[in-house]
Order: C-alpha cells, then sequence, then structure tokens
C-alpha cells in the first residue's frame, strides 16, 4: 500500500491538473461547427470530458455532458470519442 | 529468524528486493547485471516475491515503466549496468526530477568502446548531476544493507529522492562471500508502507512534468537541491537505525578506517577499498599514519564528513576508478571543491587515477604507490596533483 504524505519542506512538484477553460475563451473565434449533446443518448461514461482538450466539457452522473460554449473551440474531439454517438456537430448559427 | 547464508553481490542485492518487497520490478539483461533480476525472477516464479515482472525492449523502457509503475503508487526497482545505465539516462533524469522514490542497482562496468565487461566507476560516475542519491558498496554485506536502506532513504519525507546502489560487476558481483539476512518481520516493522509525495492513481486527470515557467522549474529544482541536504542526515539516521535493529552501522556518508591518529589520509571509493585498507594495514606495520575515508554515499556528497577527517592531514591521496577526461577523476574534483569551502589552505591533495577499465589494483599496488608519496611529501618535494598511474606495465 501506498501513503501519500507531502514533502516536508512542502517543495513544488511537476504537477499540473486541467483547469476549465485552459486554452482561455473562445469569443467569436470558432470553427464553422460545435458540439450539441443528445442528452438521452448520454451513458455518463465521462470520456468527453476526460478527452476534452480545452477543458470545457462537465459530465454530471445524473444529468449528462454539458459543454461550456464560452471555451469549446470547436475541434470535435468530443464527437469521435463519444461510443454512443450522443454529439454531433452542428452548424454554428 | 535472521540468517547468514554465501551469496554473491548479485544475489545479496535481490535478497534485499525480496525483503523490500517491491510491487513492479522492470529490467533488462546486461551483463554483469543480470543475475540479480534473474534471481528476483525465480523469487516472483515460486511465489515468494509478489510482484509484477515486467519484461520489457530496453533499459529506457525498463526505467520508464519502473517510473510509472512508482507514480501509480508501487515500491518498484530495477537494476541495470555500463551501456543499459547510458540507454537510460533520459528516465535516470526524469525519475529525480518528478520526485519519483525509487531504487536501482548498478552493477558497475566499464563503458564502451571498446567492449570490456570489467568493472571501473565509469557507468555510476556518469550519472552524478541527475538528482539520485548515489550509494555505493565495499562488499556483499554493504550491497545488501545499502540495497534495503536505500529503499527507506528513498521513501523519506525528507528526501523523495530515487536512490542507486552501486557494486562492482564480477569482483562483488559474481563472488560470494557470508551475507547475513535479517528477519522478514523485522523489515516489514522497520520499513514500513511506500510513502511518496503524489499519486497518479487514475482518481484525477493529472499531468506530470508537464510545461512550467522558468521559475516554477527553478523552483523544483532548488527543492531537489534542498532535498539533497536533508538526506545527508537522513542517511545517517537510517544507518545508526539499523545499526540498533540489525546489528550493522557503517558510519554514515563515509566509513572511516583507521583515521583517528592518521596524518595521512586515502580517499576511495567501492570494493577495492578493501585491498587500500589492507595496504594500510602494511604500512602502518611500517609506521606510516594512514587511514582510509571511504566514500559510501558520493551524492550528496560528504564534504564535511571528509573535511573533519582531512583537516589535520599532511597529504590527502585520492584513488579515482573514473575520470572525466580533460580533467580528473570525479571524486578528486568534489573532494577539492567541498574542502575548499572549510578552509583557503588545502594540504596538499593529489588524484591517483588508477584501475581504470577494471585493471585490478592490489594491496601491493596501493602500498607501492602510496610508500613512494608519503617519502615525497616527508621528504619536502611537491606531488603535484594528479597522476594516472597505469599498474603493471
Amino acid at each position: 500500500m501506498v501513503k501519500v504524505v507531502p514533502p516536508v519542506d512542502n517543495a513544488k512538484v511537476p504537477l499540473t491538473k486541467p483547469v476549465e477553460g485552459v486554452g482561455g475563451k473562445t469569443g467569436l473565434w470558432r470553427t464553422m461547427y460545435k458540439p450539441v449533446v443528445d442528452s438521452s443518448k448520454c451513458t455518463k461514461c465521462f470520456l468527453c470530458e476526460i478527452y476534452c482538450p480545452g477543458v470545457c466539457i462537465v459530465v454530471d452522473p445524473v444529468k449528462g455532458a454539458t459543454i461550456n460554449y464560452d471555451y469549446c473551440k470547436g475541434c470535435g474531439l468530443c464527437t469521435d470519442v463519444c461510443p454512443v454517438k450522443a454529439i454531433s456537430m452542428v452548424p454554428e448559427e | 529468524m535472521p540468517m547468514k547464508i554465501a551469496l554473491t553481490g548479485n544475489y545479496a542485492v535481490a535478497y534485499a528486493v525480496k525483503l523490500a518487497k517491491p510491487q513492479v520490478i522492470a529490467a533488462y539483461p546486461i551483463t554483469p547485471q543480470t543475475p540479480v533480476v534473474e534471481k528476483l525472477s525465480e523469487f516472483v516464479e515460486s511465489g515468494e516475491l509478489k510482484a509484477q515482472m515486467i519484461r520489457v525492449e530496453s533499459e529506457h523502457s525498463a526505467l520508464a515503466a519502473c517510473l510509472g509503475a512508482a507514480l501509480a503508487g508501487a515500491r518498484v526497482f530495477t537494476a541495470t549496468s555500463s551501456q543499459g545505465l547510458l540507454y537510460m539516462h533520459e528516465i535516470i533524469h526524469w525519475a529525480s526530477r518528478v520526485r519519483a522514490p525509487m531504487v536501482m542497482a548498478v552493477v558497475s562496468r566499464t563503458i564502451n568502446a571498446p567492449w570490456n565487461i570489467w568493472p571501473d566507476h565509469s557507468d555510476f560516475l556518469d550519472q552524478r548531476d541527475a538528482g539520485w542519491v548515489m550509494a555505493y558498496a565495499m562488499d556483499n554485506q554493504e550491497a545488501f544493507d545499502l540495497t534495503l536502506q536505500a529503499f527507506k532513504i528513498s521513501e523519506d519525507p525528507e528526501v523523495y529522492l530515487p536512490v542507486m546502489v552501486g557494486l562492482e560487476g564480477f569482483v562483488l558481483g559474481h563472488t560470494a562471500m557470508p551475507v547475513e539476512i535479517p528477519d522478514e518481520k523485522d523489515v516489514d516493522a522497520w520499513l514500513g508502507e511506500r510513502r511518496q509525495p503524489y499519486v497518479v492513481d487514475g482518481s484525477e486527470p493529472i499531468g506530470v512534468g508537464g510545461l512550467t515557467w522558468p521559475e516554477d522549474t527553478e523552483d523544483m529544482f532548488y527543492g531537489i537541491q534542498q532535498a539533497m541536504e536533508r538526506a545527508k542526515s537522513a542517511i545517517k539516521r537510517v544507518d545508526a537505525e539499523y545499526g540498533k535493529l540489525f546489528g550493522r552501522s557503517y558510519g554514515g556518508l563515509i566509513q572511516c578506517y583507521r583515521c583517528e591518529d592518521a596524518k595521512y589520509i586515502a580517499v576511495s571509493m567501492g570494493a577495492w577499498s578493501g585491498e587500500l585498507m589492507e595496504s594500510v594495514n602494511m604500512l602502518r606495520d611500517e609506521g606510516y599514519p594512514i587511514g582510509v575515508a571511504r566514500i559510501r554515499f558520493y551524492r550528496p556528497f560528504p564534504h564535511e564528513d571528509l573535511w573533519e577527517v582531512a583537516r589535520s592531514a599532511r597529504a590527502v591521496f585520492v584513488f579515482d576508478r573514473a575520470i572525466s577526461f580533460g580533467s580528473w577523476g570525479q571524486i578528486y574534483a568534489d573532494l577539492v571543491a567541498g574542502l575548499l569551502l572549510h578552509t583557503n589552505k588545502l594540504p596538499p591533495v593529489m588524484d591517483i587515477v588508477t584501475g581504470i577499465a577494471g585493471v585490478h589494483v592490489s594491496a601491493e599496488d596501493f602500498y607501492a604507490m602510496i610508500k613512494k608519496l608519503i617519502e615525497k611529501v616527508e621528504s619536502g618535494h611537491n606531488i603535484g596533483y594528479f597522476e594516472w598511474v597505469r599498474v603493471r606495465r
């Protein structure tokens, strides 16, 4: 077994944890398409949340995936990794 | 019950690792290290050691596998030599810079080319800037004790650095001597469960070693230097408590032999220190007041302890079994710089580079070299600072 004990001097260790919108706000810029979740299909598997490079998808165990469009760049990775095709790319209005 | 059995240096390391109960071992075979992991795989096969043995396609992968497992929370071990150690070099730096506790045995063998399997310290000392705590054994019992202690030191929150334990291939690696093995229950109680500064266990997304600003990186490297300083007292503490529990204490970062009243100090590291100590006995019989300061831990470098031994010496002779081409032996360079932190009036410090590429240096060879140097000093001659002595030519 392992016990996590911080270094005695709380020395910095090279860890990074994802934060929402790590790439900054998208503003008017996005690809021509944005991902839209069909919550009736979502199985709450968390894959889209894990893969999203902008860290702007949160999966709620009950409600399913929610996308924060302030940060979404429209890369479409979530559509690719979704095993039940619950996310589709739709043209921007 | 503790038991005493005849073990080669390689098997002594394997028995120590078995007692430390790592969950993951990854290694790639290389002469003269291979019997270490062969023995460990026997232990795994027979069920005596419940560890995952990962066979990999290279040493780079061996250490990478260990690093991943260590970050995931496993106690890990690997062993290598010479070219294999060089091939690992990138991950060696990774392991210390992400503060991953782990233990590696380095069964020393001269760096190629030309092809050579005999031991000098070139492979081990090539890792000196990598941020690992670096220990080196003189005999099989010490190889056993250091390997076991390495886990304790590495997983100490004062330290949290990987530890490598060196021993000469063949000279120790393939030569048997009686080794005392402590009782498993006593070791379990002393070593305790693994500790580490963070764990990557999949409970949250986490990146290790990602891009940082220069200031953050510098802070982390500063932390390694601070940990190295604290490691000095951690090593001494572990040595003392090990002595109390298991009956063997070596004196910390260096071991002194007949230094108390010595006017001359010979500094060395590794198995050939045994021959050097024999030569000291011969010289003592003739009235020459000489002692040996043997380096057990090369990183952190024990300059304080060496200063205590060398401060009143008439001369210090350093025996280096590796060389930084274009300068001198690595131990000599560190020793001179280290002593100069304590004084601006050094006694003559002479570097004797010898035994390179595994050339055997006998007690008689040491005796002849040292006697000549002492006589020079006593007669008021300058002994110079460096000589590469190629014995028997």
